[in-house]
């Protein structure tokens, strides 16, 4: 068991370091410099030259590679151009932001869809199952922008429940903060039910049709509890994996919900960089965003073997 | 009929009615989706304009018709860029093993490490928001995936009886990878790929709501949505239609690619 | 005939998976306690399905069309679910055939006995875990405290099969179905759990339902047989009655497949056409950060010879490395040490006899539904063996091709269909065929037969012998099943672990064997003596080698 968690372990430490270099190298790759425009159009070659020798933008790459490192580790990922404020501290307090939003949706959608992704497989075929996959189906057909946008228009706009814009934080202002978190949060979570959905039920109808569930009945034991204890068990890695990836992909997907409802999040922030070519924003938002998902991804693995002990042996 | 040619028949119609609109409205719209006319700025749907206008008086249903021929022009190519190279990649990782395999698996592995809206979004960032732009963004950001399904494929399929015939025939490995594994790859390259077009207009018309994606005026389903944003209380249809557009397309390609998944699978492993 | 009153009856029950497709038509049996009742049938039979039935566990798909069952009287199908769930368990209990996949992968061994205690008896909860290490120790698992923590997938095929066998006498049933419950396992593990099971059905009363389609095992241990076909029960009787004096065609056509011996051959052993020598294969040990793994070392130093035109049968369980020689032999592996040679020339990549080796030295292999390209037509997957043929024309090759088919009887229109328009023994056929098309020098079988139906294993085996006949091609067959071998085999090797434990002409290895191993295996094969009737006598040898009287106790045919 700890071979197998420090086997883990150890494959993501030289995976961060590729998602380091990558995320080096992207940043190198996109066009501008970025001296140009921290000084604006005005400025003159000496100063241009003087503030790239200060950047350490003249020393070879993998020189600027290890710097950079060097400093990451300790937690320093530069200054923002367009905001002038330390990046870290930005993307840790936007990073809160959509945290409230993505979390709450992920987790109300886990506890909503994998029970019923179960009894879709269990009343395969009867009218039960078509109901729940067509409505999944649904679900996951309508983009999450789009469906933002019609709750928006609909239960803000026009019956004025919840407010149009803005963002207030879960610390200062419990009651305020729900109001302006629960548009986002149920069109996140009304999708990811339509995709948590059809993997339970996939995976459930898989193990159904084994060996050990006729078993189990054999032994007169009840559809609850051979459902619960047999078949939730064996059946719930896969879904338990797609937690993970999802997760990681709401990191960088939950944009388009922060620019609907206008909510100062890491997404919208990674975006904004972009427009605004802040190297080291974009750079410090793909490096956290990626390194998150790995260590998402990572955790995901090391909980694997509670439902599945077979990949603890092997 | 019975569930799985349901799901077939209404994925395929909602799937042909999209690429039939798009190669239409690569020759005709019924207005120029670019022209302004300020006298008819947010008109309701109705006779004239079965759509309505926008804030700057242009066709909704011409645009759309425009819209959708961009989408389905970037997210084809995509499609075809990266299952071309994901292909290829993964079926000489999967067949050949050894090191090429580990170091072509390692560089893929990485790049999985990036979900794939934030490796296109990053991408985006050095190739600039233009539609050869988006579709190398895209392809590179999902490629990696077919990779891994395509590499996944073949190792089953090395350990397939019938490979092993091949070679024990004396057959050169060439030879047995074009004639025996590749062929057998396609029913999961095709599913693969069928999903693969749902995540990428997914994604295209995501990139576009945020700004990062064919520039206006040229309209796109999300730049649409976008630029929708502003009118929402007084046009309401400028929100509804393209909104709805991308998820029937959206439906009728999950639809198909479930019913391709539930009739390509089993073939392969039925027995009389 | 006793006067018991019958446990479980069965009236007229008719099974039916769809309008016009009836799994089990009009079936009638009866079993009394403690009775050993055997079911015998081919697949499409319906015995899986009837023994399902009686549990009613049968899958959503098929539904009673018809008949009833009965168990102490009471009709199982008026039953609800409570007291159904009140019967499976106590009453009725089942042992599955695949041990891999029977018992819950993701729940503690422990869990999974204890499940069905605290379900049927929960008053006696402090009685509970002794009963429990008591079953488990009279099934002959040692160290149970260890045992009930762990996981399934710890435990091999034969541990598992004896904590299901555990599992389903814990609550002491009147009734054991048992549905090919040692078909998975080796052919020693499989002779003693066997007999542990029915010693352990006698000492608690229970009856058994054993279901299966080797016959030879059934008629072994069985009081009464009942054989099946197509959805029929088109035999039933006491098992020396059946055997003795089958009176239905299809009894006596199964009757036919058991192992009998041709006459033994002349085969010219002056030159060999292949050889081996010292062949040794060691599965490396990996890199593991810092730990190098011992190197596992399936085959430890194997020499054998094979003469043209003769019939060398290799037999050994799994992990014998029977499989790995062959291989090796076929040129898929490379040996880690040792050499092959052809036609008395050592062969290696390049050397001049390696192309006519290679040409000439051909396999098929076990699984016919994995051995055919799916998306080639019969006649492209024979002529892909011609296409580096030297000196003939494409007329030639045509032609071939079509004599190969003509061989193994899929002459005709068989060309143009696809795998999956086959049968399994067609399959095989075509497999065959694909090889013969070379004339090969030497044929490879790996378990050729082995994953096929009994009657149709005969057909392919009688093809084979025909074939080899004719051609005079050797062939290696290498197999699991000692009784497969007796019918074809100029020679036997007996390999365990990685050795060879014994080798011989057929009769010296079958009649006199030299190794407890063998002997250990030639145990479970039966002596056949024909009977006037049309029927068979079933005799098995003492554990020494020598044939005793039959262990059953059937009286002579009356």
């Amino acid at each position: 068991m700890w071979k197998f968690a420090a086997t883990r372990i150890g494959m993501a430490i030289p995976t961060l370091v590729i998602v380091a270099l990558a995320v080096f190298i992207l940043v190198r790759l996109i066009p501008g410099d970025p001296a140009a425009l921290m000084l604006g159009d005005s400025a003159d070659a000496a100063s241009l030259a003087a503030l790239r020798e200060q950047l350490g933008l003249n020393a070879s790459l993998p020189t600027q590679f290890l710097v950079w490192s060097g400093h990451v580790l300790q937690g320093d990922l530069g200054q923002s151009i367009s905001n002038r404020q330390p990046v870290a501290a930005l993307i840790w307090q936007r990073f809160a932001v959509s945290a409230q939003i993505v979390l709450p949706a992920v987790l109300l959608a886990t506890l909503v869809a994998v029970p019923l992704g179960m009894l879709a497989a269990w009343r395969q075929g009867r009218l039960t199952d078509l109901a729940l996959v067509a409505t999944a189906t649904l679900l996951l057909s309508l983009p999450a922008f789009w469906m933002g946008l019609l709750l928006l228009m609909f239960f803000a706009l026009k019956l004025g429940w919840f407010p149009v814009v803005g963002f207030v934080a879960f610390g200062e202002n419990p009651q305020q903060a729900l109001l302006y978190l629960v548009l986002p949060i149920t069109t996140l979570l009304l999708h990811e039910i339509g995709v948590i959905l059809r993997m339970t039920r996939a995976s459930t109808l898989e193990v159904l049709h084994l060996d050990y569930i006729t078993h189990a009945r054999a032994k007169g034991l009840s559809e609850m509890t051979v459902m619960l204890r047999h078949a939730f068990k064996s059946s719930f890695g896969p879904t338990w994996t797609l937690l993970g990836l999802i997760l990681g992909n709401l990191l960088a997907g939950v944009a388009v919900i922060e620019t609907v409802f206008t909510i100062p999040g890491l997404g919208r922030l990674l975006v904004d960089a972009i427009f605004a070519r802040d190297y080291p924003l974009i750079q410090g938002c793909l490096l956290f965003i990626a390194s998150i998902y790995v260590l998402v991804n990572l955790f995901v693995d090391l909980l694997y073997p509670i439902f599945d002990p077979r990949v603890a042996a092997s | 009929m019975n569930r799985r040619s349901l799901s077939f028949w209404l994925g395929a119609g909602l799937v042909s009615v999209v690429v039939v609109v798009a190669l239409l409205a690569t020759f005709w719209t019924p207005y120029d989706p670019l022209k302004l006319d300020f006298k008819t700025r947010l008109a309701a749907p109705g006779w004239q304009h079965w759509m309505g206008t926008d804030e700057l008086g242009r066709d909704v249903l011409s645009r759309l018709m425009r819209g959708t021929a961009t989408s389905i022009r970037i997210s084809i190519s995509t499609v075809f860029l990266a299952t071309f190279f994901g292909v290829l990649i993964g079926a000489l990782s999967g067949y050949l093993r050894g090191w090429p395999d580990r170091i072509l698996m390692a560089i893929n592995d990485a790049l999985l490490a990036f979900p794939g809206l934030l490796m296109a979004l990053g991408l985006l960032a050095v190739f600039g928001a233009s539609a050869s732009g988006i579709i190398i963004a895209l392809a590179l950001a999902y490629a990696s995936s077919v990779v891994r399904v395509v590499r996944g494929t073949v190792l089953g399929l090395r350990e397939r009886d019938f490979v092993r015939a091949s070679r024990v025939m004396g057959n050169s490995e060439t030879y047995t990878l074009l004639r025996h594994v590749l062929p057998n790859c396609i029913a999961p390259v095709i599913v693969m790929a069928t999903s693969m077009c749902g995540w990428i207009i997914l994604a295209e018309s995501s990139l576009s709501f945020l700004g990062l994606g064919v520039a206006p005026p040229a309209p796109t389903w999300g730049n649409m949505l976008a630029g929708s944003r502003s009118y929402v209380s007084q046009a309401a249809w400028l929100a509804i239609f393209p909104g709805l557009a991308i998820s029937l397309a959206l439906l009728g390609i999950n639809l198909l690619g479930d019913a391709l998944r539930d009739r390509l699978d089993p073939r392969m492993r039925r027995r009389v | 005939m006793t006067t018991s009153p019958a446990l479980l009856q069965i009236q007229n029950l008719s099974l039916s998976a769809g309008p016009d497709k009836l799994v089990v038509r009009d079936a009638s049996l009866q079993l009394a306690a403690g009775e050993i009742v055997g079911i015998v049938g081919e697949s499409g039979s319906g015995k899986t399905m009837l023994s399902r039935a009686v549990m009613r566990l049968t899958p959503h798909a098929i539904s009673r069309s018809g008949g009833d069952i009965l168990l102490d009287g009471q009709s199982l199908y008026a039953m609800n679910e409570r007291q159904l769930r009140a019967v499976r368990g106590p009453r009725v209990a089942m042992v599955f055939q695949e041990p891999m996949t029977s018992l819950t992968p993701t729940l503690s061994i422990g869990e999974q006995l204890l499940e069905g205690l605290r379900m049927h008896l929960p008053q006696a909860r402090n009685e509970h875990m002794p009963r429990i290490h008591a079953m488990l120790e009279r099934v002959g698992l040692r160290d149970t405290q260890r045992i009930l923590s762990a996981f399934p997938h710890e435990f091999s095929g034969g541990m598992r099969q004896r904590i299901m066998i555990a599992s389903a006498m814990l609550l002491r049933p009147a009734l054991l179905i048992a549905d090919e419950p040692t078909t998975a396992l080796d052919a020693v593990v499989q002779r003693e759990v066997m007999e542990m099971m029915l010693e352990l059905t006698r000492e608690n009363g229970t009856a058994v339902l054993l279901i299966s389609h080797d016959l030879p095992m059934v008629a072994r241990y069985a009081d009464r047989m009942v054989v099946m076909k197509q959805g029929d029960i088109v035999e039933t009787g006491p098992t020396a009655q059946v055997l003795a004096a089958p009176a239905h065609d299809y009894t006596r056509q199964l009757l036919r497949t058991l192992p009998q011996r041709r006459a033994p051959r002349q085969i010219d052993r002056t030159a060999p056409l292949m050889s081996a020598r010292d062949l040794v294969l060691e599965f490396g040990g990996r890199q593991r950060w810092f730990r190098k793994g011992a190197p596992a070392r399936v085959l430890k130093g194997i020499s054998l010879d094979i003469f043209p035109g003769e019939v060398v049968a290799v037999v050994g369980e799994s992990g014998s490395g029977k499989t790995t020689l062959g291989m090796i032999l076929s040129g898929l592996l490379q040996p880690t040490s040792g050499s092959l040679l052809y036609k008395g020339q050592p062969l290696r990549p390049g050397s001049p006899g390696f192309k006519d080796y290679r040409y000439n030295c051909q396999m098929v292999f076990q699984d016919p539904y994995s051995s055919l390209d799916p998306r080639m037509t019969v006649q492209a997957l024979v002529a892909e063996a011609l296409r580096m043929a030297e000196g003939l024309s494409a007329s030639d090759k045509r032609e071939r091709v079509q004599q190969a088919l003509a061989d193994v009887g899929l002459g005709g229109d068989f060309a143009t269909r696809y795998p999956h328009e086959l049968s399994g023994g067609q399959r095989q056929r075509v497999a065959i065929a694909r090889v013969l098309v070379r004339r090969p020098a030497l044929m490879i079988a790996d378990e050729a037969v082995s994953a096929l139906d009994v009657t149709v294993r005969a057909q392919v085996l009688d093809l084979l012998a025909e074939l080899q006949q004719r051609y005079g091609f050797s062939c290696l067959f290498i197999s699991h099943d000692l009784g497969v071998v007796e019918q074809i085999a100029d020679r036997v090797i007996v390999v365990q672990g990685g050795v060879i434990a014994e080798q011989g002409t057929r009769d010296a290895v079958f009649d006199q064997p030299q190794n407890p191993y063998t002997r250990q295996l030639l145990d479970a094969i039966p002596m056949l003596q024909a009977t006037p009737d049309g029927g068979v006598h079933l005799r098995w040898r003492h554990a020494e080698g020598r044939a005793t009287a039959p262990a059953d106790g059937a009286a002579c045919p009356a």
